[in-house]
């Protein structure tokens, strides 16, 4: 038993948040979060540096061979900043899709240029309708002589617009929600008949919807076996889950830290808010949800890296999804409620993190559907 | 970082686990597991099994009887046996009185009591709550004066859970009413529950067990020589015991045992001819208090973690208190709703042992109101966590 950090770990934590104070302020954030792109050329470079894009990727690809407990700190560490940089979508996602399911030639193409930060890549997976049925997908992938042709529509695809290639799921056989005819494929961009449909999100992150009309591409596009994708799928999106419970507690962290620095300075009735009861224990709910999402967040990245056995780990995922997902409600509203109206201002960072805690409450699915999906593995 | 135990702490909860299996009595075990009540003698008997195997007071100084265990080791039979089902361990000699006597004892009084507390020969009570001081314990009004080689004692104390059992009480005593502070003047006495003027009246709860009780001192004439600490250093004595408090104060192991045994039940209890279990609202809340429960089992882990780098629980333990029992009431809570109508009937004519269970569960549930109310309530908790967690 040990819940400390390793050094490495720690290390890696330490350069972050030196990245974050020096290139992530908040006056920073809010003008990236303005420019055209949405993101920065300037941080993904330095994320590339400081080896955060190559270390869950393996070794013979420039990578560390990382797991979810190694980027925890640095997850956490984006939390705090609100990071909007497509850091899930290109190394969490799509990257994982390749490097678990694609061929030597796949993941020698892509990976190495994932590491040194000159590929970028998105995960166009779900579809309108869907929720969060992972197996939901209607987009089609027809043969086409040794190729395929697929045609649907995405939703919500992260940082699409800025992808190289977008990893892309379609049905190659059965019915929409079938678990089996579900196939992944590289799509790189610009290939003729992928249109992007931009827009920002409510936590200040780009993402676009994906039109697919007759797009074809060849073999050497399909993403491990026909039909079976689905378990890559599950196990992919498990692992970016496990990396956003990890971020939730970052984003906490603020919150709570934030609030607490509130009720000491601000002053009614002749005395810090802070010296009122009432507050005091509300402010204590939420050190102590703080604490319980640590703890998931903690499981949740355990049992990505080490649970061989699908079920177990989608089950304790799951379980920590609820937890954040509560927790991330909790926080967020009380946070905002104890700041007052300033809470609620563009101008102070807790709104901004009341935006990404309710968008990491519901991003892979909110408690609801994993208090279900628990429930059905238990 | 590492979720687990080493596998030298795994093999020794390997080890306690084989123990329990063949040591706990059935008898004791069924009590427990169904929610009958323990008698005296109950409570002595397993007592006195864990002395003889040397496990009784892990904590204490080897050379009192402790077994050089580490914290996490403490922490893993505690659970241990919690989650085995053994009859709990009354705190108040072992882990209350014994502790102030091995910090401010004189080796007399330590001579003279911690074996015999050891040993289980001297039951204990604690004397602190009284009508008008709770929460504010401060406050207290029992006063002791000083005559010659005696403190005579005048005053009660309430909710003294199992004085009926007690031979021994400490007490929190008002010995100088002239005090500035309320926090000073009072001093920490040893009485012998069989001296002269004592009264002891249960105090009837409403799920119809005796537990607790209100003890009257009717000038009780108690030796000089069983005041522990100075005079007037009796709320130092009181602020070391709540510093003193520990780890497993959540009961982990006792709750997982009973969400297993939740489990079992809505298996078996029906609705409308599927198991009760499979009902979507009962099971989403069952499992809203299993996900809890798992994250507050890693929450406990991590704090046990904290003492490694020697810092000293405090705020850690009253969240472990408040989301301990906030656990333990609401899966007695669905227990008692597991039942259905059958929560209502508390014996029914010619019943049999399933019976009995199933009418303990509702009683069970009235009586565990008492755990965010006792130990210092979760509101007090969530002061002290405002207070020296959070400075405010």
């Amino acid at each position: 038993m040990n819940f400390d950090y390793s050094e490495e770990q720690q290390l890696l934590a330490a350069s972050i948040r030196r990245l974050v104070e020096k290139q992530y302020d908040f006056e920073t954030r809010k003008a990236i979060v303005a420019s055209d792109t949405g993101v920065s050329a300037a941080v993904w470079r330095s994320l590339a540096d400081l080896g955060m894009l190559a270390l869950p990727l393996p070794s013979d690809a420039g990578g560390f061979d990382g797991g979810a407990v190694d980027l925890m700190s640095a997850m956490e560490a984006f939390g705090e900043a609100l990071l909007v940089e497509p850091y899930l979508a290109t190394v969490a996602l799509a990257a994982q899709m390749i490097q678990r399911g694609g061929t030597a030639e796949q993941r020698q193409a892509w990976l190495p240029r994932v590491g040194t930060g000159d590929a970028r890549l998105a995960f166009a997976h779900a579809e309108r309708g869907a929720r969060y049925n992972l197996a939901h997908v209607a987009t089609r992938a027809a043969r086409d002589g040794a190729g395929y042709v697929i045609d649907g529509r995405k939703s919500v695809a992260l940082h699409a617009a800025g992808a190289n290639a977008l990893v892309v799921t379609a049905r190659t056989s059965g019915a929409a929600t079938d678990r089996d005819g579900l196939s992944a494929f590289i799509v790189a961009s610009g290939t003729p008949g992928v249109k992007l449909e931009p827009y920002r999100t409510l936590d200040q992150m780009r993402a676009a919807d994906i039109a697919l009309n007759g797009v074809r591409v060849g073999a050497d596009a399909l993403l491990g076996a026909t039909d079976q994708a689905l378990p890559l799928v599950e196990e992919v999106v498990d692992f970016a889950t496990a990396l956003i419970c990890a971020e939730a507690v970052g984003a906490i962290h603020y919150a709570c830290d934030a609030t607490l620095e509130y009720l000491k300075t601000r002053k009614q009735f002749g005395a810090p808010i802070g010296s009122f009861q009432a507050l005091q224990h509300r402010m204590v709910d939420l050190v102590i949800s703080g604490e319980q999402a640590r703890s998931m967040a903690s499981l949740a990245c355990a049992s990505v890296d080490s649970e061989k056995d699908p079920r177990k780990r989608m089950r304790m995922v799951s379980a920590a999804k609820v937890r954040i997902a509560d927790a991330c409600r909790h926080v967020a509203q009380e946070s905002v409620q104890l700041h007052g109206g300033m809470g609620m201002t563009e101008e102070m960072k807790i709104s901004h993190t009341f935006r990404r805690l309710t968008v990491i409450a519901q991003q892979f699915g909110d408690a609801d559907y994993h208090l279900e999906r628990f429930a059905a593995l238990s | 970082m590492d979720l687990d135990y080493s596998a030298d702490d795994l093999a020794f909860r390997d080890q306690v686990s084989a123990w329990l299996r063949e040591h706990l009595p059935a008898d004791l075990r069924g009590k427990v597991t169904h929610y009958r009540r323990l008698t005296r003698d109950d409570l002595l008997r397993w007592h006195r099994i864990l002395a003889d195997k040397g496990w009784i007071a892990p904590a204490w100084p080897s050379e009192w009887g402790g077994t050089g265990w580490s914290a996490v080791r403490r922490y893993i039979f505690e659970e241990a046996c919690g989650y085995a089902g053994a009859p709990p361990l009354v705190p108040f000699g072992l882990m209350m009185c014994a502790p102030v006597l091995l910090k401010f004892g004189t080796d007399a009084q330590k001579q003279r009591f911690l074996p015999r507390i050891y040993r289980g020969e001297d039951f204990w009570c604690q004397g602190y709550s009284e009508p008008g001081s709770g929460s504010d314990l401060a406050s207290l009004s029992t006063r002791a004066e000083r005559r010659g080689e005696h403190y005579i004692v005048n005053g009660q104390k309430t909710w003294t859970t199992l004085a009926h059992f007690a031979d021994w009480i400490f007490c929190l005593v008002r010995s100088d009413r002239g005090a500035e502070r309320k926090q000073d003047g009072i001093s920490f006495l040893l009485i012998d529950m069989k001296t002269p003027g004592i009264t002891v009246r249960p105090l009837a709860l409403m799920d119809g067990g005796r537990e607790v009780n209100e003890v009257f001192f009717d000038d009780v004439a108690v030796p000089v020589e069983n005041r522990v600490h100075d005079e007037g250093k009796g709320w130092t004595v009181a602020k070391y015991l709540l510093g003193h408090e520990r780890m497993n104060t959540a009961r982990i192991g006792t709750s997982q045992r009973e969400l297993e045994s939740l489990k079992a039940l809505t298996a078996k209890e029906q609705k409308d001819g599927r198991p009760l279990l499979d009902d979507p609202r009962f099971r989403d809340r069952l499992s809203r208090v299993e996900i809890e429960l798992m994250a507050l089992s890693i929450t406990n882990l991590r704090f046990l973690d904290r003492l490694r780098a020697g810092t000293a629980p405090g705020a850690e333990v009253s969240m472990l208190k408040i989301t301990g029992t906030e656990i333990q009431q609401a899966l007695t809570e669905l227990m008692m709703q597991a039942v259905g109508p059958d929560a209502q009937p508390l014996a029914r004519v010619g019943s049999d042992d399933a019976d009995a269970y199933v009418a303990a569960l509702s009683p069970r549930y009235c009586n565990y109101r008492k755990t965010s109310i006792y130990a210092g309530s979760n509101e007090i908790q969530r002061n002290i966590i405002a207070k020296m967690a959070l400075g405010l």
